[in-house]
């Protein structure tokens, strides 16, 4: 089930970018961090913790790290600090990373 | 040669008033911020083009003239520039885009700013619980405004953020407010020093009447915080105000116990820092131009003490003028009396602090929470965790992080260091000042071989 994002969105004329979240194609206004675009997505957990807990973005200025996110295989991006691009292929990260960037199963 | 006289570590009201108060001298000024544009927090944004966003109000558009004064010639400004180490000389190191570079400079001034005052209580990790400050974040730089949210805890910050979803039309459903009339008593003895700073009780009490007029439901006296998941992934917010036990529930509830200095970069450099008992906090030792006991190294700003905006203006403007002296382009009368107005206006803006450090002083139950309430947010980390490694011998926040691995995950104890340092005081130790090291943001081990190559050759 998809959760209903928290955030209302201002229409405006700000230009769109394509981005994939999981595999799934997701519209962001250009010029959003990452992790704004998830938030204005939906409001789903945008990872899930080391013990397993839904988390998403928290502080969006760079200091929390609750936003990290896989960004075109890079693994552990903070996604408030990243501004999306056309493209851009984005994973939720369900526990840590391992060194190679793999999940830590 | 040197890369600067100055390198300046943060383009919010401090570091741009600095920089150009050091350009306008003849200082040769390299301005460092991690965000893509200048402003800081709070004028984050403010220099780009094309949307307005009234709602955001004057006080915000008043950092227009910062951004645009860091055009002058002197100015080298890097943005996207996470610095992770200063080091002696000084020097300081910073990444963008997965490259380091180490820069060298006369001088440095810390200029960091403010963090929110992480504010834990059951449910706080939760999607959907948020700083009040992050929305704000979002309403400068996405257009996305808060849905039906619940604002709690207290601080002037909440009032400006309540009216500016107000204005944007997007008003709380709720406002909860932690202070009650036992503090606000306490405060009034501050009352005829704050009346210095005048205007900024007026346009406090403005936003007090906006939030009024709008007929957003508020609570005073709040406490016993709780968030759990309730139907559709919205938040069950439960508390008690007024002798009364409440719930309500919403899509984001925003939580704020005012704002305290981001030391990390102080800390690292090594910095003597100090507790600050009203504000609840740690800060720099600095001297009256900021500057601090490691050589070659000022703090100015929020990051420096909280004092807002204006103050940050002032003491950043205070000391450029101290490191032009320093450089030999200012001599000390010159600087003395070209300082004359900043520490006015420093003073002033510094008046209302006592008033609002008591009126919204953070509650007992975020400084040290107890029970499964999470404390580190990194490593998930609970209160009792904390305290049953203070019941073990643990009496400082090193052994804290030893026994329980509080503040070892990325965010470096930025989002629990405080919470472990009041849980400390309330088990009956003198906890010290919590250390910080370099790298004090994650840096790739390959960046940093790459950049030892490169100084070898």
């Amino acid at each position: 089930m998809k959760i209903a994002s928290r955030f209302l969105t201002r229409p405006d004329a700000v230009r769109t970018v394509m981005v994939s979240l999981d595999g799934e194609p997701v519209a962001a206004r250009a010029g959003d961090s990452v992790a704004a675009a998830l938030l204005a997505h939906s409001g789903d957990a945008s990872r899930q913790s080391g013990k397993g807990a839904p988390r998403t973005a928290f502080c969006m200025m760079g200091i929390c790290f609750d936003c990290l996110v896989e960004v075109d295989g890079q693994p552990n991006c903070q996604g408030c600090m990243i501004t999306v691009r056309d493209g851009m292929v984005l994973r939720r990260q369900r526990g840590l990373r391992k060194l190679d960037g793999s999940a830590n199963a | 040669m040197p890369d600067a006289d100055l390198i300046i570590v943060g383009a919010g009201p401090a570091g741009m008033a600095a920089a150009a108060t050091a350009a306008a001298g003849g200082g040769r000024v390299l301005l460092l911020d991690e965000q893509p544009r200048a402003g800081g927090q709070i004028y984050r944004n403010v220099g780009a083009g094309g949307d307005a966003r009234p709602w955001l109000g004057k006080d915000y558009a008043a950092g227009r003239p910062l951004v645009a004064a860091l055009q002058a010639p002197g100015i080298t400004a890097e943005f996207g520039a996470t610095v992770w180490r200063i080091e002696a000389g000084p020097r300081v190191v910073w990444s963008r885009d997965g490259e380091s570079h180490v820069c060298a400079a006369r001088h440095v001034l810390l200029a960091g700013g403010a963090q929110e005052r992480p504010v834990p209580f059951p449910g706080w990790t939760l999607p959907g619980v948020m700083p009040a400050g992050a929305p704000q974040i979002l309403m400068k730089t996405s257009g996305l405004l808060p849905r039906d949210a619940v604002l709690a805890g207290s601080g002037p910050l909440l009032y400006l953020i309540a009216a500016q979803m107000i204005d944007a039309g997007a008003a709380p459903q709720a406002l909860v407010e932690t202070q009650g009339p036992a503090m606000m008593l306490r405060a009034t003895r501050h009352l005829p020093r704050a009346l210095m700073a005048a205007g900024t009780l007026a346009k406090g009490l403005g936003l007090i009447r906006k939030i009024k007029a709008a007929g957003v439901a508020r609570h005073t006296g709040a406490a016993g915080f709780r968030a759990e998941v309730a139907g559709d992934g919205d938040i069950a917010f439960s508390f008690t105000a007024g002798g009364r036990a409440h719930r309500l529930v919403t899509p984001l509830l925003l939580t704020h116990q005012g704002v305290v200095p981001s030391t990390h970069v102080s800390r690292a450099a090594g910095a003597a820092h100090e507790w600050n008992e009203a504000q609840q906090a740690f800060q720099p030792k600095r001297d009256a131009w900021g500057a601090t006991d490691v050589p070659g190294i000022h703090v100015a700003g929020d990051g420096a003490g909280i004092g807002g905006a204006e103050a940050a203006q002032a003491a950043g403007r205070l000391a450029a003028c101290d490191i032009l002296h320093r450089l030999g382009r200012l001599d000390e009368a010159s600087r003395d009396r070209k300082a004359a107005p900043d520490r006015a206006a420093l003073r002033r803006a510094m008046a209302i602090r006592p008033f609002l450090d008591a009126a919204y002083a953070p509650l007992p139950e975020f400084l040290a929470p107890e029970g499964d309430t999470i404390v580190c947010r990194c490593e998930e980390i609970t209160a009792a965790d904390i305290r049953a490694s203070v019941d073990e011998g643990a009496n400082g926040p090193r052994q804290v992080k030893t026994a329980t691995r509080a503040g070892m995950g990325p965010c470096q104890g930025r989002m629990c260091d405080l919470t472990v340092r009041g849980i400390l005081a309330a088990c009956g130790t003198r906890p010290a000042t919590p250390r910080a090291r370099t790298p004090i943001k994650p840096v790739k081990l390959g960046e940093l071989a790459a950049l030892a190559s490169h100084q070898e050759t």
